[in-house]
């Protein structure tokens, strides 16, 4: 099993709050993963990390064997990793087609000149970046929504015109910020399978941070659970969903409420300094 | 359910009642008293109280679901209650000197007010007035669409033509032919003004050539497309033909004063249309824009100057010093985009602004004095010669501003409908997703900045040639701020925006020089107004439709129609 992601150690501190803790992960290729945890497990500080928005005080982030810790987020978006937003975040008064077009930035080559004077090349690759921005659009289902501003498209298809901008951009690996938030049973089971599609489709790795544990044991290959910062357990769904520290996280929380808190945040600091 | 909300009529109606009293107080009744609309029956400070009544009609009347009389009911108790506010005004103008504090609450201020009928009767006709327009304006409010679009064009249409009755005069009047219709239009030039048989006509023709056009527009527009391809394109390149005509003719019909206030307008235009990549695509908030055309204009003088007196006196070329002008302004724009490449909103704004004061300061300064002249700024800049011929009168240098603004329109246009477009776009809407998605936030920047200062120097630079002479308070902070609202009123990131804009904020209040003292004020009202109706402004940026094809569809069409 080869990894396409391999973080280690990473450790990312706000102040005197430590958002991740020493964590090493191994996202295996053409994987769907998950990344789950209760909230404030550090789950998104880590999607962050991933994607340059953070720079980790410690650790590596190996990423097809190029390093991508301390990159701006647009050169690691070129290396191929794209991902979408807990709380949706499109441009929200552009088009969905015009989204996907931003999304294809990466392959686009014209620069300002070939704009004005309109030279071949320039024709060429807004071909190629409309022709692509139709492919996902229709891909995650939206054909015939492409010409309406992004803020007016109801909740579910805000979620897939983010996918399809994320994917325009041809990633080997997916990140995908709860991608069911907010959606009822029957739509988190569609997405399920859009995910499952998406991986097949494309041949990509897909990781994901998801509430919902229907869709996490049903389509996960390898669970990743964090709490505190720590990860805690990784493995199969099954292994995950009988694993002690697991269920105490998760449940054990409401009686261990005085102090475990603190505990859980000092303990594995103080070792480290 | 016919409901009757008293409560906010009467709201409404002292709110209109306050607008009023502030119009009498800042002096615009009395000062326009002698300034007629239309010719002896109504002058242009009547025209703006009358206004104030018919808004508020127009609001009142939309209050509650209303059956029709009880709107107009509605109307003539906003009316009436706006008149009241006026007369208590009068009253305690007349009564007490207020003139210690409030200079315009003068006796003649009363007269105007009670139509010269003494306090009892001119109040009460005040009132009974109020109520007539109230009504009316509800009126308005309870047409049907068409109607209502026509009716309020037509009037609107003679407001206009009554206010640049002058202007127009002036410029027709070396016209043989249509000098008949002027007096009968606009009488013999003696009064200001309509001509109350020239009012009637202008807002019949208006309202009901808008009517028209409203009823069978989209027969017109079906027979348009129902024509074949290729007359509809030569039917669009005749247009444009005739635009250009137009363009090409336009000085020598408008005459010189008027062809400076194109020239005016052009200027701001050009610097809209920069302004408008930096704000209006961008999203990058610059208060300090008039920098950069002070850098254009100041580059040129420098470099082209034959005064003497600076320590450098190159004597440049204008067409030598114009890209050298265009290239430091660029410059700078890089060099002010790049400490505040990581600063948002509030923040970049108060550099910027903090940029455009240091540059203005610097030009006004002793220590650059002996090279840029100081405050007494760099006189005896040659006018440029193009091809021969010396561009030293208004009617020359505006095809130079035609040809600038054409240009940055071009770049503009062509700018918004590439990648680069689209990344600034992208920043404006959420800067981290947009680098997020691969795009690169300095070089997106700068280019931003970079392009817009292009227009900015090129728009100084044209100001250095058509002046000859330029003074550090030619750039003050007001321009930038005229700029930005120009492009708030047309409409943010909206190129056509840009020149509703400038014709709006440059070109009219160049043309109503009486209303120079009251301009800023106007400015803020219409800012205002415009922030709570239309907040995307006059012309708001348009999307575009990209998923289906035009030319796809008309081949279809086409091919059925062979079939056919």
């Amino acid at each position: 099993m080869v990894s396409i992601l391999s973080a280690k150690n990473v450790t990312k501190q706000f102040g005197g709050l430590t958002a991740v803790n020493n964590l090493s992960v191994e996202i295996p290729e053409q994987s769907i993963s998950s990344i789950i945890g209760p909230n404030g497990a550090g789950k998104t500080t880590f999607f962050n990390c991933i994607t340059g928005f953070y720079t980790p005080e410690m650790g590596e982030i190996i990423f097809n064997g190029n390093r991508i810790d301390g990159l701006r987020s647009d050169q690691v978006t070129r290396l191929g990793i794209s991902r979408t937003y807990q709380n949706i975040r499109l441009f929200s008064n552009l088009t969905a087609i015009e989204n996907i077009m931003v999304g294809y930035e990466p392959h686009m080559k014209t620069n300002w000149l070939d704009a004005v004077i309109r030279t071949p090349r320039y024709h060429k690759d807004e071909k190629a970046a409309h022709e692509e921005a139709i492919k996902y659009l229709r891909f995650v289902g939206l054909a015939g929504l492409g010409d309406q501003v992004s803020r007016n498209l109801p909740y579910g298809a805000q979620r897939r015109l983010e996918i399809a901008r994320a994917l325009a951009s041809k990633p080997s690996l997916l990140l995908l910020d709860e991608p069911t938030a907010g959606m009822n049973p029957h739509e988190t089971l569609e997405m399920m399978h859009f995910i499952r599609n998406l991986r097949d489709s494309f041949g990509i790795t897909i990781l994901l941070i998801e509430h919902d544990m229907r869709l996490v044991m049903g389509i996960s290959e390898q669970v990743t659970v964090l709490d505190f910062g720590e990860k805690i357990a990784e493995g199969l769904p099954k292994e995950i969903q009988t694993n002690t520290r697991v269920i105490e996280a998760y449940l054990g929380r409401g009686a261990a409420t005085e102090g475990m808190a603190t505990a859980h945040e000092l303990t594995p600091k103080k070792k480290k300094s | 359910m016919s409901t009757f909300d008293w409560k906010k009529i009467l709201q409404l109606g002292l709110i209109g009642g306050l607008v009023g009293v502030l119009i009498a107080l800042v002096g615009m009744v009395e000062e326009f008293d002698e300034r007629d609309i239309i010719a002896g029956t109504l002058s242009m400070g009547w025209t703006m109280l009358i206004l104030t009544v018919l808004v508020t009609a127009y609001f009142a009347a939309g209050t509650s679901k209303m059956n029709n009389l009880l709107s107009i009911a509605a109307g003539a108790l906003s009316g009436a209650v706006f008149s009241v506010v006026m007369s208590i005004l009068t009253w305690m103008v007349d009564t007490f000197d207020l003139r210690q504090t409030l200079v315009n609450a003068s006796p003649n201020l009363v007269k105007i007010l009670t139509f010269e009928q003494g306090i009892p009767n001119g109040l009460i006709i005040l009132i009974v007035a109020g109520a007539v327009v109230g009504a009316l304006g509800s009126a308005i409010f309870i047409l049907p669409d068409r109607y209502r679009k026509a009716v309020s064009l037509g009037l609107g249409m003679v407001a206009f033509l009554g206010l640049m009755q002058d202007i127009i005069q002036v410029s027709l009047a070396g016209f043989e032919g249509v000098s008949d219709a002027i007096v009968w239009m606009f009488g013999r030039g003696t009064e200001s003004g309509l001509s109350v048989a020239g009012a009637i006509m202008v807002f019949l023709v208006v309202s009901i050539g808008n009517l028209l056009w409203e009823t069978n527009a989209p027969k017109v527009n079906s027979q348009f497309n129902k024509l074949p391809q290729k007359s509809r394109r030569s039917l669009k390149w005749l247009g444009y033909g005739i635009l250009f005509l137009v363009i090409i003719y336009l000085p020598a019909v408008l005459g010189l004063y008027l062809t400076e206030v194109v020239n005016a307008t052009g200027l701001f235009i050009l610097m809209g249309l920069g302004l408008n990549i930096v704000v209006g695509f961008a999203g990058l908030l610059d208060l300090g824009y008039v920098a950069f055309y002070a850098i254009g204009a100041y580059t040129v003088g420098v470099l082209t100057n034959l005064s003497g007196e600076l320590t450098w006196s190159f004597g440049w070329n204008f067409w030598l010093a114009l890209p050298a002008a265009i290239a430091l302004a660029v410059f700078a724009g890089v060099m002010l985009g790049i400490p505040v490449l990581n600063m948002r909103g509030d923040y970049l704004a108060i550099v910027t602004l903090g940029f455009g004061e240091i540059i203005r300061i610097l030009a006004l300064s002793d220590f650059l004095k002996p090279s840029i002249g100081g405050s007494q700024g760099i006189v005896n800049i040659p006018p440029p010669q193009f091809l021969g011929v010396l561009v030293n009168n208004p009617q020359t240098l505006y095809y130079f501003i035609v040809a600038g603004a054409v240009l940055a329109l071009f770049i503009s246009q062509r700018l918004r409908d590439s990648r680069l477009g689209r990344s600034w776009k992208a920043l404006r809407e959420d800067e981290d997703v947009a680098q997020a998605m691969g795009i690169n936030l300095v070089a997106t920047k700068l280019m931003a900045f970079a392009t817009g200062a292009a227009f900015s120097g090129l728009s100084g630079s044209i100001l250095a040639a058509k002046l000859g002479t330029i003074y550090p308070h030619s750039f003050a902070l007001l321009i930038s701020i005229n700029v930005l609202a120009l492009i708030i009123v047309g409409g943010m990131g909206s190129i056509p925006g840009v020149f509703v804009g400038g014709l709006l904020l440059a070109g009219v209040p160049e043309l109503l020089r009486e209303f120079a003292e009251y301009r800023l004020l106007i400015y803020g009202a219409l800012l205002v107004v415009m922030m709570q109706v239309r907040p995307e402004g006059f012309w708001p940026e348009a999307t575009h439709k990209r998923e289906l094809h035009e030319d796809s569809v008309d081949v279809e069409l086409v091919a059925e129609g062979q079939e056919a």
